[in-house]
């Protein structure tokens, strides 16, 4: 895994912004991250930092009003992604790049049988003949181990449970063999047992097929299994990244100390939980300089006039706070500075 | 399934009974006799007031006279009280007469409301979306009645379409096809008539269900497993969106013994629409009962249809 | 490794986004809708010039006269001015001219229309408020009592109830006034204490009438469906022909028949609000079932009430209007726009104005109501709001 594989996913400042009458909510404001070949990343963050609508703008999934990508690049092995037209997105979207949302109650359509939902992909972007769809359908719906798969085709999907649908949604989005899964929080809705055996069966198929899998979730638990290499959000930006076991062991920006600091475990029975002070900013509000500053620690003044750019820490291990790397003012860091 | 067009068939014929009871206590109650009974009415003698009070039953109590309609009513006898005809012969004539109209009408509503709606919903808040929706606005707002006189003007005064009546004065000794084409020249401005308030309606209707399925999750599923546009909108969205439509077919039923009083007065046709408010100012009360119950057992069927065709539709209600 | 958490960071400030209040939200939302708010100042200086005009025209010197007649006079288009030769002064229209012409009867027809506003304001109004104030309460009803059985005791008390009253009404007056008296009696024992204490311990003969027949919901919704079959306009037509004519009769019959939406309504948010938590958790603190409906449910379920109510209102004055075409308006002189129009078809190539203005006028009014229902439902309607 440390051996430099080739960028599959590179997207660089990239900006969604949501403007109504009088306001203009930044809920992407700026952020790079990238996925290599065969790689797990996590994207990481709680509700309301972007990280859904970051995932949503790669496919070009952002309701144009009011949403509109205000800036930056995404390139997708090698191709620039943001400025294709719909129908050549249509041919990346479930071919290259799938995608697997958080809500399997109501992300399949109720009125069409799992076999064609499943079949619709294979049929449009691999123009496959019938029987041989009916029995790569077949095949998918083994590989997420759904049982009785011929039965199942046949079946709505109102009459599957919550994990069953999930792996469905699993089997279309891999069923024209992407090189990239995208899935945004895909265990949210679902029980703690099910959740572990979705994370099981994702990881296994990653191996088996080979692509790499972009997950978005805001549950640090799933990403200690998962991940290869991690990215952490707030407020529309990336505030640390690195690999997993580095970021989870050393964690350098006061909002990951935060945030590991906030999960209970064996070691603090007994103590009151903690909790960060303060509320996520309103994405149309966001505080000047560092967005986590009022609810930060460690801020200093410099934190509220001067943007952070990213402070390199161990190797490949950044953090956007220059006060963990020791920096004052008048030396702050500018690397990776998200450009207004 | 049987069960439950068992229960559903009981329920209407339960509901079929009290609408007729209903009905017949509404007109009895109200004030005011059948012109020939009335005593003040100057053309009838005393005796034969009593003589027609007599015929008419409106000397037993009200629950004797309710038995006489309806066994009249189910053995096709009843007779019209203003000129004795047969009623259901009368209706008959004139449902005949109202019958192109409908269908016409339906047929213009329905096939113009259908894209409208849709392409308003796709492309909403585009320029095509707004001019539908203030027509359909206007349409909705303006009083039949002048609408009607608006369009009466204009196309005659340009195109000299006819307005009154079914058909042109001693047309039936010409040729097959002088008589059809005069026929659907005189049907042409009050079946557009009536489909205008229908199209405004339903292509509204049909535009916000279309807008509530476009932002479901599975649309956003579909657009994200890369299929084309077209695929997205009128495979997956419309199949959903036109569920309660596949419903609505069966309550155009009713539309039949409708047609519009207002229609029908205005252009002169001799619809039933007229018909039942001509009875209702000769206080004729069976036709108008016989209409009634006729537009009743119309309405029933028309939901029985929608409940069975809402089971056949939507793979989610299965009994 | 973990920092120091006891003190709270410096200057922890608030978010600045700004805060607002529900109402302040739905007017910034009503405001962006350029077609509602259009229907809502219409529909204010339709409110205005009503009031306006029911002072201006009532009373025996009225300002501008609606129901004088001057028949040297009739059927002069708008804006034109009186022949002052043949015309005493006080037959001079107010600002001597004809605003908008007169009818055949030489009447001033602006004079008119300004009469005529104040009653399709209160025909709308009254008969709409008369059909959701029935339709609240029977949805109402329906939803929260839904589920609940009519006993077979109760059915009997209402029976007995009903047949007195019919005897009081069909003149057999003493056996009414005894059915009466025996159905309120039975009510006041079942409510008084020793009622309530011999309920727990009735014969077993008797417990029989204590058996659960329909479910109110059932009652109720099938009423709904019976009235669902009468299809509207007869039914208003029917009554309407049938009772003597007066703006009264007219308001109280629109609202009569068109209660069946708003029941709905209704019914489907009590329903669906009953399940909640918040309902469940004001149980829980014990707080009585008035209090939950009022304070709780209704407040929740006004939404789609409202739109139906101003739509209800537009269609009510179109309802109205229709009536006075087919002869079966308000009678004259008293003046209504629909009245005037169905007056003016007689000379619709003579004297267009006499159809078109009281049309236009009726046509705007409607409209705006319309539109103002609908950017109403838009706002309410948390699902079709654009989201963030």
């Amino acid at each position: 895994m440390t051996e430099s594989l080739e960028t599959v996913l590179s997207v660089e400042g990239l900006k969604v912004y949501f403007r109504s009458e009088d306001e203009v909510a930044r809920a992407v404001d700026g952020v790079d991250f990238e996925v290599r070949r065969r790689e797990t990343v996590c994207l990481v963050g709680e509700s309301g930092c972007g990280k859904t609508v970051s995932a949503l703008a790669l496919l070009g999934l952002v309701p144009r009003p009011p949403g509109e990508i205000a800036g930056g690049r995404v390139r997708f092995c090698g191709e620039d992604l943001l400025d294709r037209n719909e129908a050549a997105m249509e041919t990346v979207r479930g071919r290259r790049i799938g995608m697997v949302f958080q809500e399997p109650q109501t992300s399949l359509n109720p009125v069409f049988t799992i076999g064609e939902q499943i079949a619709e992909p294979l049929r449009i972007h691999l123009s496959l003949p019938e029987p041989e769809i009916r029995e790569r359908s077949l095949q998918l719906l083994n590989d997420v181990g759904i049982d009785s798969p011929g039965q199942r085709l046949a079946d709505y999907p109102h009459q599957l449970s919550g994990g069953q649908r999930q792996r469905v949604m699993i089997a279309m989005a891999l069923a024209c063999g992407p090189e990239l899964i995208i899935a945004d929080e895909p265990t949210t809705a679902l029980d703690v047992t099910v959740q572990a055996q979705i994370l099981r069966l994702i990881n296994r198929l990653q191996q088996s097929h080979g692509m790499s899998v972009l997950y978005i979730t805001h549950d640090l638990g799933v990403v200690s299994q998962i991940a290869d290499r991690v990215y952490v959000m707030y407020a529309g930006v990336i505030v640390e990244t690195g690999a997993v076991e580095q970021v989870f062991r050393n964690p350098r920006h006061p909002y990951t100390q935060a945030l590991l600091e906030s999960l209970p475990s064996r070691k603090k029975r007994g103590r009151r939980l903690y909790s960060i002070p303060g509320t996520v900013p309103h994405p149309a509000y966001k505080p000047a300089g560092c967005p986590f500053h009022p609810r930060c620690p460690r801020a200093i003044g410099a934190c509220r006039e001067q943007v952070p750019g990213m402070c390199g820490f161990d190797d490949h291990h950044v953090a956007r706070c220059p006060v963990a790397a020791g920096r004052n003012a008048a030396d702050w860091c500018t690397y990776g500075y998200p450009s207004n | 399934m049987l069960a439950f067009i068992g229960r559903s068939v009981v329920q209407k014929i339960v509901t079929l009974f009290f609408v007729s009871v209903v009905s017949f206590a509404i007109i009895h109650i109200a004030p005011g006799e059948p012109s020939q009974v009335d005593p003040l009415n100057p053309k009838f003698t005393p005796e034969m007031v009593e003589r027609f009070r007599q015929a008419f039953h409106l000397d037993r109590p009200l629950y004797i006279q309710y038995g006489f309609f309806y066994r009249d009513l189910l053995s096709a006898q009843t007779l019209s009280w203003k000129d004795n005809q047969p009623v259901l012969h009368k209706i008959w004539e004139r449902f005949l007469n109202s019958l192109p109209l409908f269908i016409v009408g339906t047929l213009i509503t329905w096939t113009i409301s259908f894209p409208v709606g849709i392409r308003s919903a796709i492309f909403r808040g585009g320029a095509y979306d707004r001019s539908a929706t203030f027509i359909s606005y206007v349409l909705i707002s303006i009083p039949g009645f002048f609408f009607a006189y608006m369009l009466i003007i204009f196309v005659v005064s340009q195109f000299h379409v006819p307005v009154i009546g079914m058909q042109t004065f001693g047309m039936t000794d010409t040729a097959w096809f002088f008589q059809v084409n005069d026929r659907l020249w005189h049907m042409l401005l009050p079946s557009v008539l009536g489909a205008t308030g229908g199209i405004a309606v339903l292509s509204r209707y049909v535009r916000s269900q279309m807008l509530e399925v476009e932002s479901q999750d599975y649309v956003r599923t579909a657009r994200a497993k890369g299929l084309p546009w077209e695929m997205v909108h009128y495979k997956h969205a419309l199949r959903n969106a036109l569920l309660p439509f596949v419903t609505m077919f069966g309550l155009i039923l009713p539309g039949l013994i409708g047609g519009s009083v207002i229609i029908e007065s205005i252009f002169s046709w001799p619809g039933l629409g007229r018909m039942a408010y001509e009875a209702i100012l000769a206080r004729d009360y069976p036709v108008i009962l016989t209409i009634n119950f006729i537009a009743a057992v119309l309405v029933l069927i028309g939901t029985f249809v929608s409940d069975i065709l809402y089971v056949i539709v939507d793979p989610r209600i299965r009994l | 490794m973990s920092p120091e958490v006891t003190a709270l960071a410096s200057g922890l400030e608030e978010p600045p986004a700004p805060k607002r209040t529900r109402f302040e939200e739905a007017w910034r939302l009503f405001r962006r809708n350029r077609m509602a708010l259009a229907g809502m100042v219409i529909f204010a200086l339709f409110f205005f010039s009503a009031v306006i005009g029911l002072a201006l025209t009532s009373g025996s010197r009225p300002r501008f006269d609606p129901s004088l007649v001057r028949l040297q006079e009739k059927l002069r288009p708008p804006l034109s001015m009186p022949h002052v030769e043949s015309l005493r002064p006080e037959e001079l229209p107010a600002f001597g001219i004809y605003l908008f012409g007169t009818d055949d009867l030489g009447r001033d027809v602006f004079a008119r229309m300004l009469q005529g506003a104040w009653v399709s304001l209160t025909v709308g109004f009254v008969a709409v408020g008369i059909s959701v104030a029935i339709g609240i309460f029977m949805g109402g009803l329906a939803g929260f009592y839904g589920q609940r059985h009519i006993r077979l005791e109760q059915l009997l008390v209402t029976a007995v109830l009903l047949t007195g009253a019919g005897l009081l009404a069909a003149g057999l007056r003493s056996w009414g006034a005894l059915l009466l008296a025996a159905g309120h009696a039975w009510l006041f024992w079942s409510i008084s204490p020793w009622g309530l204490q011999r309920r727990k311990t009735l014969p077993a003969g008797l417990r029989f009438f204590r058996k659960n027949t329909l479910m109110v919901d059932t009652v109720i919704m099938r009423f709904v469906d019976v009235m669902l079959c009468f299809p509207s306009f007869f039914l208003i037509l029917t009554v309407v022909a049938l009772l003597p004519a007066s703006i009264y009769n007219i308001m109280i019959v629109i609202g009569l028949t068109s209660w069946e939406g708003t029941t709905r309504f209704v019914r489907a948010e009590f329903l669906s609000l009953r399940e909640q938590d918040f309902v469940a958790a004001a149980r829980a603190l014990g707080v009585g079932n008035l209090r939950i409906i009022f304070r709780h449910m209704v407040p929740n379920a006004v939404a789609p009430v409202l739109v139906s109510a101003t739509i209800g209102i537009a269609s009510a004055i179109l309802t109205e209007a229709g009536l006075s075409f087919l002869g079966f308006g308000v009678p004259p002189p008293h003046a209504t726009w629909g009245n005037i129009l169905s007056d003016g078809k007689r000379f619709i190539f003579d004297a267009p104005w006499l159809t078109f203005i009281p049309g236009a006028a009726i046509l705007i009014v409607v409209l705006a109501f319309n539109l103002f229902g609908e950017g109403l439902r838009d706002i309410l309607n948390p699902r079709l709001r654009e989201k963030h």
